[in-house]
């Protein structure tokens, strides 16, 4: 216990939380634990916590203990130890420094990437019970101060990044203008209803990546795609307050997205290559608003690829040449079996794919989702050190040939893009999208 | 003595028997109860397909990416819960036992080898406690609850090989056996020896999941 303090001491949170603790007393904090406990639990968590019989087999799953020298607070039946378990123990009498050690482990030390899930033999599934406590904090109002801003951006715009409604469609129109200077007809059609297919991106794309948006144009229009954008709320598949466990915001997002394919009349919703975004729209959001299986069809980037060169709507010009490997995002591997389809794509799009070590369903977490990476930049040396087992598995990668590092997921390539950075481990980031753009044959070869 | 003796033989053994089965019922009534109160989705989920799929896979030694990363774990883990199992129902002083009672009778172990599958329980038992303490990764979450289940598990292994091969005061030995016996019964559907039932639920809900939802491997 001692050593668990000494590291509180270490370890403050960033100001806002720090205020938040501030004011927790014994009674809110009990409050609080007793209300999502009682209410909001039941039978699977109890399981959970009946069937643990603390074998310490999920350890070498993670990530964090793998890259802290096995360090066992960062295993993830230690990491529950240090916060679930504890807190059922002392029935929710727990102070502000057991808080603050909570906030720093749950959102922080964990990117519920359910590698663990895989590891454990009774099939404990630990990224859901740190939902429960994260759920917890943001009742107590005690999530990290940045991935609580990008809850508030949600629940004002109904988007991540606080864009507001006409810079939504000022951005597509943009991108619209700059990519008919290659393809002279090209059109982004936005509220076009009764088309087939929604596309529908995450926030940081208008905001600060609309190449992405110019890519994705190309690619529609190149393959004949009868696609639509929504021009009003629902634009935006992301969602950061499913991490933060406000629930109730995660599921006024996700209604305003079907609303929005309902309302365009699609058959289905094609998504960019955006992991968490799958995770909110395909598995949690859609089960929040009481949906088993989303509403909509959802398709994911990988998958739609898949089809588009499948059927040859897509047709490659000249294969990418520098040896690439591929990462496995944990929301659409773990979360949507989308690892077979992601390799035929790849092995598509290149010359040659070199492959990571462990692989597909195995792969090791970027790191950064989970929400990690939007608590700021306060916890930025902490991801990334606390990740060098990644940075171990990219340089094996690299030492077999590749150059090219493929995350098909928006948080693995903004954790990666620092592990590789931080690690030196000169290896270029791409989306399946940047080299599908590069290689495909466009209208004009045609 | 004779009255301790038909005391722990008779009434005790009885309620032993009586908390074992009727605690497992009661467990899986609650389960059912309140999987159908806030949580009634995971019934929605579930899937014998790949339920079964996942508990076949997991029952299986070295079938799984973790078993495999952990032989001699593997090793004994499944060498321990089969002896566990299967000792005490084909041990032939049991099965004459309820020959007696009921004339009901089954196959038994020759006493060779169930004297041997005692000690690799027993042994299993040490090997876990020597675990807990020497692997940093598992004592962490190690409390003293799990070395009093190792206890519980072994404690009639223990008494029951003492008593059969007559070391010690054989009859208090057997009595002891059969009281450690029916601790260990009695605990299991209010410990978390309860692992015994609710793996299987467990590791069905989140094949299912995998399997169902995601198009995934859980192994």
């Amino acid at each position: 216990m001692s050593e668990a303090q000494n590291l509180d001491n270490k370890n403050q949170l960033d100001t806002a939380t720090e205020a938040g603790i501030s004011r927790l007393t014994p009674e809110k904090i009990k409050k609080v634990v007793d209300c999502v406990i009682k209410r909001e639990t039941g039978v699977r968590f109890e399981t959970y916590m009946q069937t643990c019989i603390h074998c310490g087999l999920c350890s070498e799953a993670c990530h964090f203990y793998l890259s802290h020298d096995n360090d066992p607070h960062y295993s993830p039946a230690g990491k529950i130890k240090q916060t679930i378990w504890e807190l059922i123990k002392r029935k929710g009498n727990v102070d502000r420094d057991f808080i603050r050690r909570a906030v720093r482990i749950a959102h922080t030390e964990c990117n519920l990437c359910k590698r663990c899930a895989l590891y454990c033999p009774f099939g404990i599934d630990i990224a859901y019970m740190m939902l429960v406590m994260r759920r917890i904090l943001h009742k107590l109002a005690v999530t990290p101060l940045y991935i609580q801003d990008t809850a508030h951006s949600h629940s004002v715009t109904m988007n991540q990044m606080w864009v507001k409604g006409d810079e939504w469609v000022d951005t597509v129109q943009w991108q619209e203008e700059e990519a008919q200077d290659e393809i002279y007809n090209l059109r982004i059609p936005l509220e076009k209803h009764g088309s087939e297919i929604m596309y529908s991106v995450i926030a940081p794309e208008p905001k600060f990546q609309a190449q992405l948006i110019y890519q994705a144009a190309i690619i529609m229009n190149t393959a004949g795609i009868d696609w639509t954008m929504p021009a009003g709320v629902g634009w935006d598949n992301s969602d950061m307050a499913m991490y933060t466990g406000d629930n109730e915001i995660m599921g006024r997002v996700k209604r305003a997205h079907f609303e929005a394919a309902s309302r365009l009349k699609v058959k289905k919703i094609v998504m960019g290559e955006c992991g968490h975004a799958y995770r909110s729209v395909a598995d949690m959001g859609n089960r929040w608003l009481g949906w088993s299986m989303p509403p909509v069809p959802v398709v994911h980037a990988i998958e739609f690829y898949y089809d588009l060169l499948k059927s040859g709507k897509i047709k490659i010009a000249k294969k990418y040449e520098k040896p690439v490997t591929l990462h496995d995002p944990c929301n659409v591997v773990r979360g949507a079996g989308l690892h077979e389809k992601a390799r035929y794509v790849a092995n598509q799009l290149c010359d040659k794919v070199v492959e990571m070590i462990p692989n597909r369903e195995h792969n090791y977490c970027c790191g950064a989702g989970g929400g990690v990476i939007n608590c700021g930049p306060a916890f930025k040396l902490s991801r990334t050190e606390g990740n060098s087992v990644k940075a171990e598995q990219l340089f094996n990668a690299k030492s077999r040939g590749a150059m090219t590092l493929i995350a098909p997921c928006h948080n693995c390539h903004s954790g990666l893009h620092d592990i590789v950075h931080h690690y030196e481990v000169g290896l270029e980031l791409k989306f399946f999208s940047d080299i599908i753009y590069e290689c495909m044959e466009k209208p004009e070869d045609k | 003595m004779n009255v301790i003796y038909q005391f722990v033989a008779g009434p005790l053994a009885w309620a032993a028997f009586i908390l074992f089965l009727s605690g497992i019922f009661l467990r899986m009534i609650q389960l059912f109860v309140k999987v159908n109160q806030p949580e009634k989705f995971l019934l929605h989920y579930f899937s014998l397909r790949y339920g079964l799929r996942s508990i076949i896979r997991w029952l299986t030694p070295f079938a799984t990416t973790n078993w495999r990363k952990h032989p001699v774990f593997t090793v004994v883990t499944f060498i321990f819960h089969g002896c566990l199992l299967i000792t005490p129902v084909f041990l032939s002083g049991h099965v004459v036992l309820i020959d007696e009672a009921w004339s009901l009778s089954w196959w038994t172990l020759p006493d060779g080898l169930a004297d041997l599958m005692t000690l690799i329980v027993i042994g299993s038992c040490v090997f876990f406690g020597i675990r807990r303490i020497v692997r940093p990764e598992v004592r962490f979450v190690t409390d003293a609850s799990d070395f009093i289940l190792l206890v519980i598990v072994a404690a009639p292994f223990i008494t029951g090989f003492l008593a059969y091969n007559q070391w010690f005061g054989a009859t208090w030995m057997t009595i002891a056996h059969m009281l450690s016996g029916q601790i260990l019964l009695a605990a299991i559907p209010f410990t978390r020896l309860n692992h015994i039932i609710l793996f299987f639920f467990s590791r069905a809900y989140m094949g299912s999941e995998f399997g169902k939802v995601r198009h995934a491997r859980d192994w």
